[in-house]
């Protein structure tokens, strides 16, 4: 019981990143129809730009993952505007070959100028857990898991509150609709890609000091959040955020239960599984973004 | 003319180890075969049915896998254990198939990612049968009666013989009713449903001879480089296959072995002057480029750029 | 006419679809009588399309019953549909876009060769001999819609009305017994519907059944034997065109004075 209860705090922290990393390929998926097989890179992105803003600027932790969101979306913006714009007329297979390009290019990128060897990024949070009752849990943890919930809360906000948001929503829906109604869509496009990049460079500078930078730590990011948007269902944000928690969970518990060797097995067989039983998404009950 | 050109291929395909003997060319060559039979066989998904797979090198792994268990864990012949690996991940092919049948574009390659991923996992995990990530080593080499085809030479007969029949199996297939099967559900499913083409038959039987042809080329490749480790499961061997097919030219013949040849010889030519990061940065480029500025691939622009010049 | 000892007939009984708890059918009933040319005919949203949809398994009903030959349809798969003889064209041009209009017609005679798996990769002689008689066939079903000039260029090339034109030579390819065509002449120049509708006929003469849906009147009128009217989902008229053309309910219908819907 009390172990039960470690694994679902566990779970609950990873989760809130495959949250974060879920709801931008989410969004990027079910508004510009674009397989973004590259959205693991952002995450990777984040990791390593936390870590030269901690290690080698020597800034504070909140102001590091600030500036991964930034590389994120920056990168985000340029990725869209130079290779998918010219090819919005074309078929999702097409843009999928693309990102794949990309995330090949970024890794190998990443890899030239950090080297293979994992770095440890660091933090100033102290080692020694926080004991309450049964649970332990480093406060860095904690502070990942305050941190992922604040920018979910943000990302809602952003859909919900904002104008851009209800572009993004109506393109959503109907973008030739969307277009009459004078939204521009290829900055929706730019916004969004930007949008979902950034979120995923977060989840990276988030859970980087948790584990480690790596160059290919983003090819299974990438799976996950796949997992997570099929958990989901396209374009549907809580579905994201439910899926991303699930997921994590899942993922401790199964580790802790039945292998530590699957862990990562966890993601794959929940996309098998969903994809056959529920293509639909698990929380689906008609496509929608918000 | 093309017949002339075909025969001139077919002689210094046959002749090659005669005037090529430095073992080092050899070794390109061999491994461009094994990648020709694998291009082959994802063209087969790709460039006919249109469904992009990115676990193919599970069916390449599984097929080298087998092959060596087979051959060292329980003895049989090289002859009874690369069929044997065939069968095997034709039947792993069927499963996918089976598994993906009612899904397309994303959802397929999602599926038959995670199935690779599954496998990769396996591979590592499964300590008894795989020993893990050390591998197997020492797969034997083929033997023929008394010659063993240990020599780059012989291997590279066995190699060609592989791909030659794989090409004549995706040959004949396309020119034929199933070929027309396949293409049908790429280009219009609802239509090639209504006048009785079985769409989800033909993407399993797809998917069968797919993964049966790379299950050939993983059991070529084992008892070629004569180690098997989870290495053989790299997303790299995937996005090789990928790029190779997409640069040759989807849904034609030739495309996926011109690929496959360029792309096995231009890596080790740049190795020379680069590092293996700088290459899989290039080849990452590369696919963006070939996207934009060859979209339909290097044999449809060149019959392209004939047929233009013809008129 | 329908006077063949045989009695092939489409049965559609009490047939129901719901589109997310609207009903876009309510329990249509009709029969089509064999070697006719039968039109469904009725205004935007009456439920026709979604007829042939459900007909040709493309669509699940939510209750009713399909017959075709005396065997339900109901539940099968389209292209188990279009073995027993039942084919469909499509509203929007629905053509195989990158490939030739005789690759277009081979597929289409799909189900008239029987090369399996093993004939295939064997290389056996007997299906040479099948490829060469199905590109026979195909010769002679594009002659017969005709486009026997355009038959090597690619589908998608084509202008529009030709393209409609290949569509029902892939149909036809299929051996049909009961052609269902959804709006053949949709967005086709006058001339161009006197070309299918004598193809129709033609058809027709061929001892196939054909089962339209059509907006052009004028078309309709002149080639069926049997016009059915449906609206809201519900058949209103069924007869001869000349007692259809004087029905009260179809004028109120198409005048729109028991609807809300145009």
């Amino acid at each position: 019981m009390e172990q039960l209860l470690q694994h679902l705090v566990n779970g609950l922290v990873l989760g809130g990143t495959y949250a974060l990393l879920g709801i931008g390929l989410t969004l990027i998926f079910g508004l510009m129809n674009v397989v973004n097989f590259a959205h693991g890179e952002f995450y990777t992105l984040g990791a390593y730009a936390a870590f030269a803003a901690l290690a080698l600027g020597g800034v504070d932790f909140v102001v590091a993952v600030l500036a991964a969101i930034g590389a994120g979306a920056l990168l985000g913006a340029l990725c869209e505007r130079v290779l998918l714009r010219p090819l919005r007329a074309e078929s999702i297979d097409t843009t999928m070959l693309v990102m794949i390009g990309v995330w090949i290019a970024m890794q190998n990128g990443e890899l030239l100028v950090w080297g293979g060897v994992a770095k440890s990024i660091p933090h100033p949070f102290p080692t020694a857990p926080l004991v309450l009752g049964p649970v332990s849990i480093a406060p860095l943890r904690v502070f990942v898991l305050v941190l992922a919930a604040g920018l979910i809360a943000a990302s809602y906000l952003l859909i919900h509150r904002t104008k851009l948001g209800r572009a993004m929503r109506a393109t959503f829906q109907d973008r030739d609709t969307a277009a009459l109604m004078g939204v521009r869509i290829s900055r929706i496009h730019t916004a969004t890609f930007a949008f979902g990049s950034a979120l995923a460079a977060a989840a990276g500078a988030l859970l980087g000091p948790v584990f480690l930078a790596y160059p290919s730590m983003g090819d299974l990011a990438a799976l996950k959040a796949f997992c997570v948007v099929i958990l989901g269902g396209l374009g549907n944000l809580p579905g994201a955020t439910l899926g991303g928690l699930l997921l994590g969970i899942a993922e401790e518990l199964g580790a802790g239960y039945v292998s530590s060797g699957y862990r990562d097995a966890v993601g794959f067989v929940i996309i098998i599984l969903v994809l056959l039983l529920r293509p639909s998404g698990l929380f689906a009950r008609e496509e929608r973004i918000g | 003319m093309i017949r002339l050109a075909r025969g001139l291929g077919a002689l210094l395909a046959l002749t090659l180890p005669f005037w090529l003997a430095n073992p080092y060319f050899l070794h390109v060559v061999i491994m461009a075969g094994i990648f020709g039979v694998l291009a082959l066989s994802l063209n087969l998904l790709l460039g006919y049915t249109g469904q992009l797979s990115l676990g193919h090198a599970a069916f390449f792994g599984i097929g080298a896998y087998t092959s060596a268990l087979l051959t060292l864990r329980l003895e049989w012949s090289f002859w009874l254990a690369l069929p044997g690996a065939v069968a095997l991940t034709a039947l792993a092919g069927w499963l996918i198939g089976r598994l993906a049948l009612k899904l397309r574009g994303a959802y397929f390659v999602l599926v038959t990612i995670s199935f690779a991923g599954v496998i990769s996992l396996v591979s590592v995990n499964w300590m008894e049968l795989t020993n893990g990530p050390l591998g197997l080593p020492g797969v034997p080499a083929p033997e023929l009666g008394p010659w063993s085809l240990r020599a780059k030479s012989a291997y590279y007969y066995l190699v060609l013989a592989g791909v030659a029949l794989s090409y004549l199996v995706c040959a004949r297939l396309v020119g034929s009713r199933i070929g027309r099967a396949f293409l049908a559900l790429r280009e219009n499913e609802p239509l090639a449903e209504s006048v009785g083409v079985d769409v989800t038959h033909y993407l399993v039987l797809a998917a069968v001879v797919s993964a049966g042809l790379a299950g050939l080329a993983g059991g070529l490749y084992a008892h070629y480089t004569r180690f098997v480790s989870p290495e053989v499961f790299l997303f790299t061997y995937t996005v090789t296959m990928v790029v190779m097919v997409v640069a040759g030219g989807k849904g034609t013949l030739a495309g996926p072995l011109v690929g496959a040849l360029l792309f096995t010889a231009l890596p080790e030519a740049l190795r020379l002057a680069t590092s293996w990061q700088w290459q899989m940065l290039a080849y990452g480029v590369l696919l963006v480029l070939l996207v934009f500025f060859l979209p339909r691939g290097i044999v449809p622009a060149l019959a392209a750029w004939r047929a233009r010049r013809a008129s | 006419m329908a006077g063949s000892a045989s009695v092939v007939t489409l049965a559609v009984r009490d047939l129901a679809v719901q589109f997310g708890g609207v009903a876009a059918l309510g329990g249509v009933s009709f029969e089509v009588s064999p070697g006719t040319i039968t039109s469904v005919i009725g205004p935007n949203g009456a439920g026709k399309t979604t007829a042939f949809n459900a007909i040709t398994g493309y669509l699940r009903p939510a209750r009713g019953e399909i017959t075709w030959d005396g065997a339900p349809l109901t539940g099968l798969r389209p292209s188990a549909i279009a073995r027993r003889g039942v084919v469909r064209t499509f509203q929007k041009t629905s053509v195989f876009p990158s490939l030739s209009v005789a690759d277009n017609v081979t597929i289409g005679l799909h189900l008239r060769a029987t090369a399996g798996f093993l004939d295939v990769v064997l290389g056996r002689r007997r299906i040479r001999d099948e490829e060469r008689r199905l590109a026979a066939d195909a010769e002679a079903i594009i002659a017969f819609v005709g486009l026997a000039h355009r038959r090597r260029e690619i589908a998608s090339a084509l202008p529009y009305g030709e393209q409609r034109l290949v569509e029902l030579a892939v149909a036809l390819a299929a051996h049909p017994r009961l052609l269902l065509l959804d709006e053949p002449g949709a967005g086709m120049t006058s001339g161009e519907k006197d070309v299918v509708s004598e193809l129709i006929r033609k058809i027709r003469g061929r001892g196939i059944t054909v089962l339209l849906v059509e907006h052009d009147m004028r078309m309709v009128m002149g080639i069926s034997d049997i016009v059915i009217v449906l609206n809201h989902g519900r058949v209103i008229a069924e007869g001869a065109p000349a007692d259809i053309r004087t029905h009260p309910d179809v004028i109120r219908a198409y005048l729109g004075t028991t609807g809300d819907r145009a």
